[in-house]
């Protein structure tokens, strides 16, 4: 026993413990729980974009069949609740707080986007609980409304919160303006870019759900949920909204179903089952249907902004203006004033070595529903202005794309390396990705592919993004300075069991990641036992003691790292419990692998005769040392992470359609090390599949009145098989200098640095159609016009 | 209320049904079957795909009174009483073909019955226009495409065992 092969330590492809139940349908996503005496919750929504509430009309509705109850916003108001809480405050340019307005759980008064929540019908089966919010009937007040930033803005527009000013949340900036303008002035040449980060819907396939439960026996309330981070849904609905300590309240998040960002914060249905559940005294269960879930989940990206690169005259950059407006949707989500902010502007530097920046973001709100995290964060729209904008003055300074990088990059000799942005990497070697990426793709060999794909009457092209990012969200001090209202440690609980099996408690919440093998493989590395005797417990608030929960690529980063911390402690207790067995000095313990040994001697102890004597203790420094072996530790990150690396799209366009083939993608990713090589590629993957859904295919589309119109699978084009490249994935590791890990983060990479690629090849395969650039979803109808409008001109 | 008998990975159930009720639902609902997800509301996603005497079909778009008399399979009876699992999950598993799993059983029975009507074996190309039924969200699809074509080989009796995936 404790005997680990090793392949199933740091490095190795272990296949994933999760797919036995996964595979059998085994997997516990929260609606396969049911509960006793079980109700169900449907949400009656706003069907407008903006009205005042005249009244709402239960009568009917709570005459129905099945129904228990029909519960309002003012309902909810009666009993003193708190509105939906934001964990991170912006501060304006003056200094003075961003705008935060209040987001009640369900609407009393006004609704502010279609899907605003005003009532709820709990009935017996999820049918009865429909039809009965269907009777519900609301007279609304329908008020204009501002569907767009542009709309938003205008004198006289709709004001959709009072007391908020021009529908502003915050007007902020980063960076020295002055110093700013003197690099412009300075500048040989100065290449300006309008840019739109279009609206993203995240859809993951598992549809939100949340089941409340209330004990009336011990007072204790239960919420399972959806959720990446089921300690932070219970801070902040215990404290914020229905004022339930955490000793009386336990969330679960059990199997998620994808989360991509969209199930990290706080929802209104979460704290409307859980408030009806100990109203009812009986569960009360609600699950999205898709629809409702395209009107609800927090949205992503959605910035419009103008970038200004000046360079001088051999194509070194001087400095990079940037305006951004960003939109918010109608309320504050929990992170989302972050996201445009310390997510974005801070990551504007990129790769390279841009002496000065100035960043100023308008954040708006709108008739929309919130935005916030989803996928890459503010670091997808960064990257994009950046390598969109590299590649633009690439072309206006007549210097090859890949040169005019090289000669920015910041030297691997360099970092520690400071940016302007507030910022420092630690590690990275963006030349080395870039150049492993140029051969992977045959980039040399391109302009002979170009040439056959033109004589089958294809348009072809290229582009690279050579991208960074930074995740392992965060060291505590460092957001809570920025406006964070929770620190962004980890936590985690090693358990060696007596007969030396390991349980590992972690804070951090897997959705897809697989974290139950990558986490086993940790402990497998490092005390020498067996995966399959290492079980990951996570996403329950009564079992693991504290967590932030996952997002931000910072499960392995600052999870990982809690882990490793406790491990720690259990090898040094261990290694005395060892030095008294084996009647040594602890100092001469040596321990590797599962084996405690007296230095230069053959005697041994293995680690499970080390567990044996701790929870046994008739042999055992009891003076000294308490029995038991399980150890937990925080961990607060020192700095955040920085992945890099370099993206290549290759693309054909058929002329005649306007479509866009992805005939070829190459990554190469600098994610530090790398524990499972397979999950590390099957993320990146992934990621890429979201990236190219963003150029090509996804967009969210809210017409004037600010109804959805991409409300369905059938009108929001999700990526499909056919519709994706296969995808090189590789890496090339510098490691992260201040984790003992030395791992950077993989979960996002893809989402950030591919969409610039694909667009720079898009453009590029249109260079003869006098494409300076193109908004994203790159789409046959806006291709064909970029083709067609062309001929149609020069016929006339 | 209409009555609905039948078989389900081998038992035979009869279940009192609304006249709407899906045969999703029926699964998910009374019978418990809960591994059949659903992912959507317009027949997009085939999270919930199962066979129905033995050809893949959406439960979230069949009606269970659709299904009186049938033989239905879903992701629980695939794998052998013993535990050993159907060629095309132990594929999903060595290729890493799934992650968060939410749509991982449609897309196996989906993919079970695309592999079976192809006998011939089938393209990378054809795998991805047969899953267009079927959307992952995690994956990217890239390994669900290798798994696919691993799986085949067995099913159709080309190879004895799933090939390793490249490491």
């Amino acid at each position: 026993m404790n005997v680990v092969a090793p392949f199933e330590g740091i490095g190795a492809s272990v296949r994933r413990k999760e797919d036995f139940r996964f595979l059998q349908g085994r997997g516990a996503y929260t609606d396969d729980f049911n509960r006793q005496g079980q109700l169900h919750a449907w949400i009656v929504r706003s069907p407008h974009a903006h009205a005042r509430i005249r009244g709402v009309d239960t009568a009917a509705a709570a005459k129905m069949p099945g129904v228990v109850a029909v519960f309002t916003g003012a309902d909810m108001a009666k009993d003193a609740l708190g509105g939906l809480p934001c964990g991170w405050q912006i501060h304006n340019k003056d200094g003075s707080p961003m705008a935060e307005p209040p987001h009640p759980v369900m609407a009393a008064e006004k609704v502010r986007h279609v899907g605003d929540p005003v009532a709820v019908a709990i009935a017996a089966t999820r049918e009865q609980a429909r039809d009965a919010a269907e009777a519900v009937i609301v007279d609304y007040e329908v008020l204009p409304a501002a569907a767009t930033m542009e709309a938003a803005l205008k004198p006289g527009a709709p004001v959709i919160h009072d007391g908020v000013a021009n529908n502003l949340c915050y007007d902020w900036h980063i960076g020295d303006k002055a110093v700013l303008d003197q690099a412009f002035a300075g500048a040989a040449k100065v290449v300006s870019l309008d840019l739109v980060n279009n609206r993203l819907i995240p859809n993951a396939m598992e549809p939100r759900a949340a089941l409340g439960e209330f004990d009336r026996t011990t007072g204790e309330y239960t919420l399972h949920t959806t959720s990446q981070n089921p300690h932070v849904i219970r801070l902040l609905m215990g404290a914020n909204v229905l004022h339930i300590p955490e000793s009386k309240l336990r969330v679960v998040a059990p199997d998620v179903g994808g989360g991509f960002g969209s199930k990290i914060y706080h929802y209104a249905e979460e704290a409307i089952v859980t408030w009806s559940a100990g109203k009812l005294a009986r569960p009360v269960k609600w699950t999205a249907d898709r629809t409702e879930s395209f009107m609800s989940d927090a949205h992503g990206r959605d910035h419009v902004s103008k970038a200004e690169l000046a360079l001088d005259a051999n194509g070194k950059i001087l400095g990079l203006r940037v305006h951004t407006y960003a939109n918010m949707g109608a309320y504050l989500s929990t992170f989302a004033p972050c996201v445009p902010t310390y997510l974005y502007a801070t990551l504007l530097a990129g790769t390279y070595t841009t002496p000065v920046i100035y960043c100023e973001v308008k954040a708006v709100f709108t008739n929309t529903v919130p935005v916030d995290a989803y996928r890459g964060a503010g670091r997808p729209e960064a990257t994009f202005l950046l390598e969109r904008l590299m590649d633009v003055a690439a072309k206006e300074t007549g210097i090859d794309r890949i040169e005019l990088r090289r000669r920015n990059f910041i030297q691997p000799d360099q970092f520690p390396y400071q940016t302007p942005v507030a910022l420092q990497y630690d590690s990275g070697n963006y030349q080395a990705t870039l150049d492993q990426a140029l051969a992977a793709a045959d980039w040399a060999g391109f302009e002979a592919r170009r040439a056959e794909a033109a004589r089958q009457g294809k348009l072809r092209g290229i582009g690279c993004s050579t991208y960074l990012e930074a995740c392992g969200i965060a060291p505590s001090a460092v957001v809570g300075s920025l406006g964070a209202r929770a620190g962004l440690y980890e936590v985690g609980t090693i358990r060696v069991h007596p007969t030396g099996s390991v349980t590992v408690l972690t804070g951090a919440h897997s959705h897809g990641q697989g974290h139950e093998t990558t986490f086993a493989q940790l402990v497998a590395d490092k005390l020498g036992v067996p995966v399959s005797q290492v079980d990951i417990v996570h996403g329950d608030t009564a079992k693991v003691p504290f967590g932030m929960g996952t997002y931000g690529s910072r499960s392995l980063a600052v999870g990982g790292s809690a882990m490793m911390k406790a491990m720690d402690k259990i090898i040094a207790k261990g290694k005395r419990i060892a030095a008294h067995l084996m009647e040594a000095s602890v100092d001469d313990i040596e321990f590797d692998r599962g084996t405690f040994r007296v230095a230069g001697t053959d005697k041994t102890k293995a680690l499970v005769d080390i567990s044996v004597a701790a929870y046994v203790p008739h042999n055992y420094p009891i003076d000294e040392l308490e029995p038991g072996l399980e150890e937990t530790a925080f961990y607060d990150p020192k700095n955040f992470t920085y992945p890099g690396g370099c993206h290549i799209a290759e693309v054909e366009i058929d002329p005649d359609t306007g479509k866009v083939s992805m005939v070829n993608f190459t990554a190469v990713d600098d994610v530090g090390r790398v524990i499972n090589p397979m999950i590390v590629e099957g993320q990146v993957q992934g990621g890429i599949a979201q990236g190219i859904g963003q150029a090509l295919l996804e967009t969210c589309i809210y017409d004037a009145d600010g109804q959805l119109l991409s409300g369905s699978m059938m009108d929001y084009t999700m990526p499909r098989a056919d519709d994706l490249p296969p995808v090189g994935v590789a890496t090339h590791t510098t490691l992260c200098t201040h984790n003992p890990l030395g791992v950077k983060g993989c979960g996002e990479v893809g989402a950030i640095g591919s969409p610039p690629a694909v667009i720079n090849a898009v453009v590029d395969a249109l260079r003869d159609y006098g494409v300076r650039t193109l908004d994203m979803p790159a789409t046959p109808a806006k291709i064909w016009q970029i083709i067609n409008g062309g001929r149609r001109q020069a016929a006339e | 209320m209409p009555q609905v008998t039948l078989t389900v990975n081998g038992q035979t159930h009869t279940a009192e049904v609304e006249g709407r009720t899906l045969l999703v639902e029926l699964l998910r609902e009374k019978l418990r079957l809960t591994g059949t997800h659903v992912g959507c509301d317009t027949s997009q996603c085939g999270a919930c795909v199962v066979h129905i005497n033995g050809e893949s079909v959406k439960s979230c778009t069949t009606l269970a009174v659709m299904a009186d008399g049938a033989q239905v399979t879903t992701i629980e009876g695939l794998a052998k009483p013993d535990g050993t699992l159907h060629p095309m999950q132990e594929a999903f598993r060595e290729y890493h073909a799934l992650q968060c799993g939410f749509c991982t059983p449609g897309m196996v029975m989906s993919a079970i019955d695309l592999v079976q009507k192809n006998p011939g074996g089938l393209t990378e190309q054809q795998i991805r226009e047969g899953l267009e039924g079927n959307l992952c969200r995690c994956t990217g699809y890239h390994n669900i495409v290798k798994a696919i074509a691993a799986a085949a080989e067995v099913m159709h009796g080309r190879r004895s065992e799933i090939a390793r995936a490249a490491e």
